[in-house]
Parts: C-alpha cells; sequence; structure tokens
C-alpha cells in the first residue's frame, strides 16, 4: 500500500510477535499507524485488517469504541482540556472558556490553519495538579489563563 | 499512627525511576527471596497474612485472589497488571509508575511466580504515554540485569512483561472489559461468573490486580505478611496512597496508613481547606463513591470498613473534597455526563439510564426543572442501581441519589418556585346532555 513507512512497519511486525493472538495487538498497532499518518483512514484500517488476519470491520467497529483514535485529520495540536469533577472545582471552566477565546474555535472544532484542535476530555489522572489538560501527549498542570497563554506561545 | 512510607519510600530520591536507585535501596530482593527461599503457595500464604486488599476498586483480598487460580490448570496462565486508571478523582498510580516503575514490576513478577504465570501484561491507559514508555526502559533494565525474561536470576522461572496501552475508554479499567480490550475488541464487561482466576483472558487463567496492589507485594515478602498487615487495621492492611484533589491548602499524593482519620488527613497532610473555608462535603474513593457530609467525615477513617459502614467506599483511594460554596447539583451532574460518556452501551439501564439522568439535571440547572423532577432523578438512580450488566451503571447511581438525599437544598434551588398556579377555580362539569 505504501501509506506506512518502511520503520514503522518493521516496528508493527515486531509489536505483532510479541503477542501470543495477534489480535491483541491492534491497540498498539493502531496507535503507530495513527502516529504515522495523524489519523486513521479506511485505507489504514484495511491494512492493518491484512497484517491481523481480520476484516476491515473488525476493526473499523473497534476503533470506534475508542475515543484517542482520530477517523479524521485533526489539529496539529490536540488540546484536550478535563472537564471532570476535581478540575471542575479548581476552575477548569474558565480555563476552557479562555481557550475558546483565545483560538476562536468551541471544544470539538479545529482553526482554520489546522494548528489547534480543542477538546473537552473526561479525567486524564491529573486531579491532584487540577485543572489540567493535555496537549497530544504532554501533561499541563495548575492552569490558570496566563499559564494558557504561556503555554500556546511556546508550543513551535 | 505512624506514618511508614512504604510505597513512597522511594519517591524523594533523585532518579528514583532508574534500576541503580532501586537495587540500591532494596530493589529485587524480595524476588529474589520468593525465588531461592519460597515455594509459590508459600509467597501466597505471606500475602494472605498480609491482609492486602485491592487497590484498584472493590477491595478484594490479593491472597484469596490469587489461591483461586487453579494450580494443576494444562492452560498457561496470565497476570495483568491494570494501570487504567481512569477513576476520576484518582492520579495515584500515575506518581508510583512514574517515582518507582520497579517496584511495579518486581510485584509482577511476584504474582507471576506465584500462579506460575510465565507471561504478564501491564494494561496502561494511552494518555500515560509517557509512562509506558518509562515501564518499558525499566523492563529493559530489569531483563539486562536477569530479573525479567528466561531462568530469572538462575530458578529456571521466566517471565515476560508486555505493556500494552489502552486508548481512551473508561470502561477498559472493570477488568473482564480490560481482557476483551487487551484482546484486540471493543470493551464490553463480560458476564461473571466464571472469574478471571479461572476463565480470563484468552479464557484462561488470569491474575488481575491494581498497579499499587502490586507495588505492594515486593515489601511484604521482603518483611513479612504480619508487619505489613499491623501497619494498617485488622482487616485493612498496610499502608496506601490517596490521591487528594478539590479544595484542600495542598492537594496531592499522600501515603498513609489504613485507619487513618479522614479529617486528620484533610487538616494535617493537606493544610486544611483552602481560604479558610468550611467543609462542606467529600467524594471518598473516585466519583463511583457516594458522597459524605462534613459530619461523616468526622466519623471516618479511611478504611474499607469504616468507608462500607458510611455507605460509600474507599474505592480507589481518590478523596475528592469540597468547600462549602460547591454547588452538590452542579458536581453531580459533571459526574452523571461522565457516566452517561462512558456507559459502553450493553445494557439498557445504564446506557438510557444515564442518558435520562443528565438530561433531567442538565433541565434543572437550566432553571427549567419541574418539583418532581428530583423524585424522578431519584427514584430513576434507586431504579438503575442493581439492574446493570456491570458496576458502572451501579456507580452512576451512586453518584446520585446518596447526594439527593444529603443535599437536596442544592438541588431544589434551580426548582422554579411555580409562579402562577393553574386555575384554582374547577368550573363545574357541565352535564351532557344525552
Ligand atoms: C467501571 C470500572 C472501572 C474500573 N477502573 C479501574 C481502573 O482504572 N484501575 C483499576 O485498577 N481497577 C479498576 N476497576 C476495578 C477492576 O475491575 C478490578 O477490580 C481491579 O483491577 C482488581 O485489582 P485489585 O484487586 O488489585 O484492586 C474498575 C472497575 C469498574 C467496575
Ligand atoms: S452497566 Fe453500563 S458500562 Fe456496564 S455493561 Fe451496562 S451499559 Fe456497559
Ligand atoms: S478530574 Fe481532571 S484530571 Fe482528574
Amino acid at each position: 500500500m505504501g501509506m506506512i513507512s518502511a520503520e514503522a512497519e518493521k516496528k508493527i511486525q515486531e509489536i505483532i510477535a510479541r503477542y501470543p493472538v495477534k489480535r491483541s495487538a491492534l491497540l498498539p498497532v493502531l496507535f503507530v499507524v495513527q502516529q504515522e499518518l495523524g489519523y486513521l483512514p479506511d485505507e489504514a484500517l484495511e491494512e492493518v485488517a491484512r497484517w491481523l488476519d481480520l476484516t476491515f470491520l473488525d476493526v473499523a467497529t473497534t476503533v470506534s469504541f475508542y475515543t484517542m483514535f482520530h477517523r479524521r485529520p485533526i489539529g496539529r495540536y490536540h488540546i484536550q482540556i478535563c472537564r471532570n469533577v476535581s478540575c471542575y472545582l479548581c476552575g477548569s471552566e474558565a480555563i476552557r472558556e479562555h481557550l475558546e477565546r483565545r483560538l476562536g474555535i468551541r471544544c470539538g472544532e479545529t482553526t482554520a490553519d489546522g494548528r489547534f484542535t480543542l477538546s473537552e476530555v473526561e479525567c486524564i489522572g491529573a486531579c491532584s495538579w487540577a485543572p489540567a489538560m493535555q496537549i497530544n501527549f504532554t501533561f499541563y498542570h495548575h492552569l490558570t489563563p496566563e499559564r494558557v497563554d504561556e503555554i500556546l506561545r511556546s508550543l513551535p | 499512627m505512624e506514618k511508614v512510607r512504604v510505597l513512597s519510600a522511594r519517591f524523594d530520591l533523585p532518579d528514583s525511576h532508574t534500576i541503580e536507585v532501586y537495587l540500591r535501596t532494596g530493589g529485587y530482593q524480595a524476588l529474589r527471596k520468593a525465588l531461592t527461599e519460597m515455594t509459590p503457595e508459600a509467597v501466597i500464604e505471606e500475602v494472605k497474612r498480609s491482609a492486602l486488599r485491592g487497590r484498584g476498586g472493590a477491595g478484594f483480598s490479593t491472597g484469596m485472589k490469587w489461591s483461586f487460580v487453579p494450580r494443576e490448570a494444562d492452560k498457561p496462565k496470565y497476570v495483568i497488571a491494570n494501570a487504567d486508571e481512569s477513576e476520576p478523582g484518582t492520579c495515584k498510580d500515575r506518581v508510583l509508575m512514574e517515582k518507582d516503575p520497579h517496584a511495579v514490576i518486581e510485584g509482577i513478577l511476584l504474582a507471576a511466580y506465584a500462579v506460575d504465570a510465565h507471561l504478564a501484561f501491564i494494561y496502561i491507559r494511552g494518555e500515560y504515554w509517557y509512562l509506558k514508555e518509562r515501564l518499558e526502559r525499566a523492563i529493559e533494565e530489569a531483563r539486562e540485569r536477569g530479573f525479567v525474561g528466561a531462568n530469572i536470576l538462575g530458578s529456571g522461572f521466566a517471565c515476560e512483561i508486555i505493556v500494552h496501552p489502552g486508548a481512551g475508554a473508561y470502561i477498559c479499567g472493570e477488568e473482564t472489559a480490560l481482557m476483551e480490550s487487551l484482546e484486540g475488541k471493543r470493551g464490553y464487561p463480560r458476564i461473571k461468573p466464571p472469574f478471571p482466576a479461572v476463565v480470563g483472558l484468552y479464557g484462561c487463567p488470569t491474575v488481575i490486580n491494581n498497579v499499587e496492589t502490586l507495588a505492594s507485594v515486593p515489601p511484604i515478602i521482603l518483611r513479612g505478611g504480619d508487619w505489613f498487615r499491623q501497619l494498617g487495621t485488622e482487616k485493612s492492611g498496610g499502608t496506601r496512597l490517596f490521591a487528594v484533589s478539590g479544595h484542600v491548602a495542598r492537594p496531592g499524593v499522600y501515603e498513609l496508613p489504613m485507619g487513618y482519620p479522614m479529617k486528620r488527613m484533610i487538616e494535617e497532610e493537606c493544610g486544611g481547606i483552602r481560604g479558610g473555608k468550611r467543609l462542606k462535603a467529600v467524594i471518598p474513593g473516585g466519583s463511583s463513591a457516594p458522597i459524605l457530609t462534613a459530619e461523616e467525615v468526622e466519623q471516618c477513617t479511611l478504611d474499607f470498613e469504616s468507608l462500607a459502614a458510611l455507605k460509600s467506599m474507599l474505592g480507589s483511594g481518590a478523596i475528592i473534597v469540597m468547600d462549602e460554596d460547591t454547588d452538590i447539583a452542579q458536581v453531580v451532574y459533571r459526574i452523571t455526563k461522565f457516566y452517561e460518556h462512558e456507559s459502553c452501551g450493553w445494557c439498557v439501564p445504564c446506557r438510557e439510564g444515564t442518558r435520562w439522568m443528565r438530561k433531567l439535571l442538565e433541565r434543572l440547572l437550566r432553571g427549567e426543572g419541574r418539583p418532581r423532577d428530583i423524585d424522578l432523578l431519584y427514584e430513576l438512580a434507586r431504579n438503575i442501581f442493581g439492574t446493570t450488566h456491570c458496576p458502572l451503571g451501579d456507580a452512576a447511581a451512586w453518584a446520585v441519589y446518596p447526594a439527593i438525599e444529603k443535599f437536596r437544598a442544592d438541588f431544589e434551588a434551580y426548582v422554579r418556585a411555580p409562579v402562577v398556579s393553574v386555575s384554582a377555580e374547577v368550573s363545574t362539569p357541565r352535564r351532557l346532555a344525552v
């Protein structure tokens, strides 16, 4: 297919070889593919299905269960702001509103230049350092509007 | 009560996550002791004696769970470390894996030895990617020193460990859903029984424990079950990590002995309620645990028995503290929205019930609630409780009805007082001419 680099495919084959049952490799393999392509288009799922001796539907219906997989392209920076109880108690709503204002988009949307996607997420395991967010896989704690501005400015 | 640091002993050391620091501070000695001096049965006995109970939520006896794995099974056996940590309020496994990943690994190896498993998995939530990498690095360090892989320490015992990422689904923290997910499927919970100890991953006997439970095992093997037990209470042995969040002056992850007074933890460890406010309520075991009033907090100690007596639970050890200005209806709304979002959709009471509860709460908070909506919400929660396929439904109900019982005024504040009563004079019905 040629969508996936040789290097990523090597990594994928290594992952598959580790598991006693092939299908178990599905989630970790999908992460590698998503890392590579930014999202999971149909053609990628077909390729994953071939690697794991599954059908396209086996893969697609599993993917749709998990919120970390994206079937459509998203922004280069995926800002995920926690809306759950500990963050709420520490002012996460003000942070969300600030982000929406700063970026000019609502939660669930992507900026026109494709730089930012803003999402509200459930607890990310940073409750004692609330309010918190993740940008891609990086955690940011003790957020204030000023700190959010600083973080946004620091992104390459 | 003596505040011994068992799990957090290494947390403040520089480079605590490296094998050098781990080895320098007694690391992998419990594994050596078990492999050279103890039978697997003796390991299980020691863990039973320690009164160690699961740190993931249900608080089941760890030694008992291990003893349920059939010794003579001709199938392979597996160990799974549950590092899904998604219960709102909970962030203690993250600190443990970040600061002391080798303690988790050593605990896994001891569990594997005890039940004769040769492959183990750490199922870690995908958001903790940096910890997945840290754990993988730690496993490689352990392999280089002969603690992981074939013929561990020359004993003939072999064990591999795979770190497996979840992908954003709270239900996959539930043990059977986790196994489905680990098999590469949608995370729908399985029916129990059979329990995982007999029919688990790939239909094989499987021990699944929370990572903190497993990290408690090396000190138990090294210093004895009796030592661990006497740190806590008779029925809840040892110490545990409490993740405190919300309106305290110093939120954070604290290690305390089981049985420690909750009030004292809030006041001494956490510096009291921030801004000099008064305490209003505490959610004691992650969002799934029924809320406690300030009066209940006075009598509460941090152990399974005390929380059970208050009809709540210690759950994942997450303590969410709320001050006098907190609007409990708003809190319950957030938690209900969470359960609606995370309901896997398998069974009707949970899938439809959580949605209906969320809608009722939304209407209430918009100021459009009718007086009977609060009772409706209450009844709805009571009817979800005990009727669902897995405990997520119960958790969603538990977040709602005890809160209404204890903080009804917060909900009533949103109900519009009827402005004009419906016409009081009912006109006399006109007799129909036949
Ligand atoms: C909806 C739901 C979510 C759960 N999430 C977690 C979790 O994130 N981490 C965890 O260790 N246990 C979680 N559990 C508990 C597990 O099912 C299981 O009891 C636990 O992993 C057993 O380990 P322990 O005995 O060491 O606590 C959850 C349970 C339910 C019902
Ligand atoms: S209670 Fe909820 S999460 Fe559990 S099986 Fe039913 S729908 Fe799924
Ligand atoms: S509630 Fe926000 S990180 Fe846990």
